[in-house]
């Protein structure tokens, strides 16, 4: 670039003079065609202003939810493993096997692995706004974040419950239709708390996920969290001294934690259900501190 | 309007955002002007909330943003086109974005109608192009019908029509006594669109000014000259009293001088001329000098953030 003026600081500079930076303790300098500010703003918008409040949150998590692919495809798999796999296992047992069980127990086996559908929907539900960027637009929409997070848990618990519960209900009726000569035992207690373990189960996905922030990240956590402690006990049964800790592990993981619910020598997983909700709402107390500090 | 005051945004060592001070007011399209990794996205972020201040302070008509119920109704936003979830429609996108602020759902039908985006309303978000994303994140923007846009690099990428359009709507919501905000790291853009000008560099505030005034106090007009008998050309002009610059090819650039007396400058010492043509400067080139400062003025001064001594400021405040 050819400039006659030197550019380097020079005083008092001709009037065709490139800027020198301004200081920034120079008081600012109104252009001159500036209008006064006529108040605070001039345009006035028709639509009406609204205080917002956690139900127009929930009003739009339940569009989010609904409206992708990902849902349809986790509960599906989730509602055809349940229903599918309980199904299948109802019409192997004989009335015997009833007689002091519940009739939801053929139910468990695909919960096992229906959990898991509940988890990566879980994880998704937040994760998936991080990586597509999503997030930014919520935000923007929403600078409420713990209200958007609130709203979140709440739409993903209803759904899971809702669904889960209606999967073992299914399943329970089935068996009780097929095996009505048992006499069996109360099952709807088993619905309720089958149906809220696996949806509490997802409710941490979704705690880790808004604190890990990434999809495969938080899907991986959640499998070690359920996985791990059904592992783990082998091992540690090989040293005396860790027995006592590998009999709650035993008794805690989430996979035993399901056959307690059950039924299956037990006493109805109502403490391995405690242990998980105070896990849960360890890890909502983690995300929602987390949540207002970072940046998105 | 948007007030920024000594907005500050630091990620360790690194000072993306320098106490910035300006404020952004209504009526017009104020142009927020500065090279790539300037700091215009970071101070956009930060006026959202997204991202937050390490010190410093931004009000939307007087509010902080988050302390804003209905956001959206106050301020539009389009910062990045692809902050969006691919696999929702385009309807459901603006429908769960109208939810959160209590905004009606007829309006989602509006915007996409304004953007033109009404026959693709349910397809995917995926689906789209680059100019599709880009009006389906301007529909996001106008959904709540807010006093103050914000548009971050709105024409990148786009095509012609893309561009005209995106122009045309800034500068019809600036008509109607919107607050217009939108950065570029394109003078030229500039030019065309915006009434008012923060040039920024490095994260500082280098220039605050009404986009006539820049204009006014940046293009430069001088008169190019090229001959054979260089010295007897610049013996003649130094008689004059006039000091030319040289240009890289071997001719000289002579300011505040009309072309006519040259000629005859030239004529009446029997100098032979091959050019003699009037010039203007670029806004473009103006720009580069102005930011191309700010970063001799960084190497000269050190990280230290101690305001730069009288000499400067005292030029720039002359300046304008």
């Amino acid at each position: 670039m050819s400039t006659p003026q030197p550019s380097a600081p020079q005083p008092p500079a001709p009037q065709h003079a490139p800027q020198p930076p301004a200081p920034q303790h120079a008081p600012q300098q109104p252009a001159p065609h500036w209008q006064p500010a006529p108040g605070p703003s001039s345009y006035t918008s028709p639509i009406p202003v609204v205080r917002t409040h956690l139900g127009h949150a929930i009003a739009s998590e339940w569009t989010k939810i609904r409206s992708v692919r990902s849902t349809m495809w986790t509960l599906g798999v989730f509602l055809l493993l349940v229903v599918g796999i309980g199904f299948l296992v109802a019409l192997q047992t004989t009335d015997l096997d009833y007689r002091d069980t519940p009739y939801t127990i053929p139910a468990l086996f695909g919960l096992i692995l229906g959990q898991i559908c509940l988890i990566t929907l879980g994880v998704l539900v937040v994760s998936s706004e991080y990586g597509t960027g999503m997030i930014r637009t919520t935000f923007t929409a929403s600078p409420q974040r713990h209200r958007v997070l609130a709203a979140k848990l709440i739409i993903f618990f209803a759904v899971a419950f809702v669904v889960s519960a209606l999967a073992i209900g299914v399943v329970g009726l089935f068996s009780a239709g097929l095996h009505s000569g048992a006499g069996g035992a109360p099952w709807g207690g088993t619905v309720v708390i089958g149906a809220l373990y696996v949806s509490l189960l997802g409710v941490l996905a979704l705690a880790v996920g808004s604190m890990l922030r990434h999809s495969a990240g938080a899907i991986t956590t959640m499998l070690g969290v359920v996985l791990v402690p059904a592992i783990l006990p082998a091992f540690l049964l090989i040293s005396e001294s860790l027995r006592p800790v590998a009999e709650k592990v035993l008794e805690y993981n989430a996979i035993n934690s399901l056959a307690a619910v059950f039924d299956v020598g037990g006493d109805g997983g109502g403490r391995q259900l405690a242990v998980l909700a105070v896990i849960t709402a360890a890890a909502i107390a983690g995300a929602f501190a987390l949540l207002d500090r970072r940046d998105v | 309007m948007i007030e920024i005051e000594g907005l500050t945004k630091r990620y360790g060592e690194k000072v993306a955002v320098n106490n910035l001070t300006f404020t952004v007011r209504p009526g017009l399209v104020t142009g927020f002007l500065g090279p790539n990794g300037a700091g215009k996205s970071t101070t956009m972020r930060m006026i959202l909330g997204l991202d937050r201040p390490t010190t410093g302070d931004v009000r939307i008509d007087g509010t902080r943003y988050d302390r804003l119920e209905d956001p959206l109704t106050y301020i539009g936003a389009l910062l990045d086109a692809k902050a969006v979830h691919g696999g929702r429609s385009a309807y459901h996108h603006l429908l769960c974005l109208a939810q959160s602020n209590g905004i009606p759902a007829s309006r989602v039908g509006e915007v996409l109608d304004t953007v033109g985006l009404k026959a693709v309303a349910r397809r995917k978000a995926k689906n789209f192009s680059l100019g599709m994303g880009q009006r389906l994140g301007i529909a996001g923007a106008l959904l709540g019908d807010p006093r103050i846009l914000m548009f971050d690099e709105p024409v990148n990428g786009l095509d012609p029509e893309g561009i005209h359009w995106i122009r045309t709507l800034m500068q019809t919501l600036a008509a109607e006594g919107r607050t217009v905000f939108v950065s570029s790291h394109l003078m030229s853009e500039m030019a065309v669109t915006a009434e008012h000008l923060v040039v920024i560099g490095q994260g500082r505030l280098l220039a605050d000014t009404s986009m006539a005034d820049f204009i006014r106090r940046n293009s430069r007009s001088y008169v190019r000259v090229r001959t054979p008998q260089r010295e007897q050309l610049l013996d003649a002009l130094r008689t004059e009293g006039i000091t030319p610059a040289g240009a890289d090819d071997g001719a000289l650039e002579v300011d505040g001088v009309r072309p006519e007396h040259l000629g005859e400058l030239a004529a009446r010492h029997g100098i032979v001329l091959h050019e003699l043509s009037p010039r203007q400067a670029s806004l473009e080139e103006a720009f580069m000098r102005l930011t191309a400062e700010s970063v001799e003025y960084h190497a000269h001064t050190g990280p230290a953030s101690s305001p730069p001594s009288g000499q400067w400021g005292a030029g720039w405040r002359k300046g304008s």
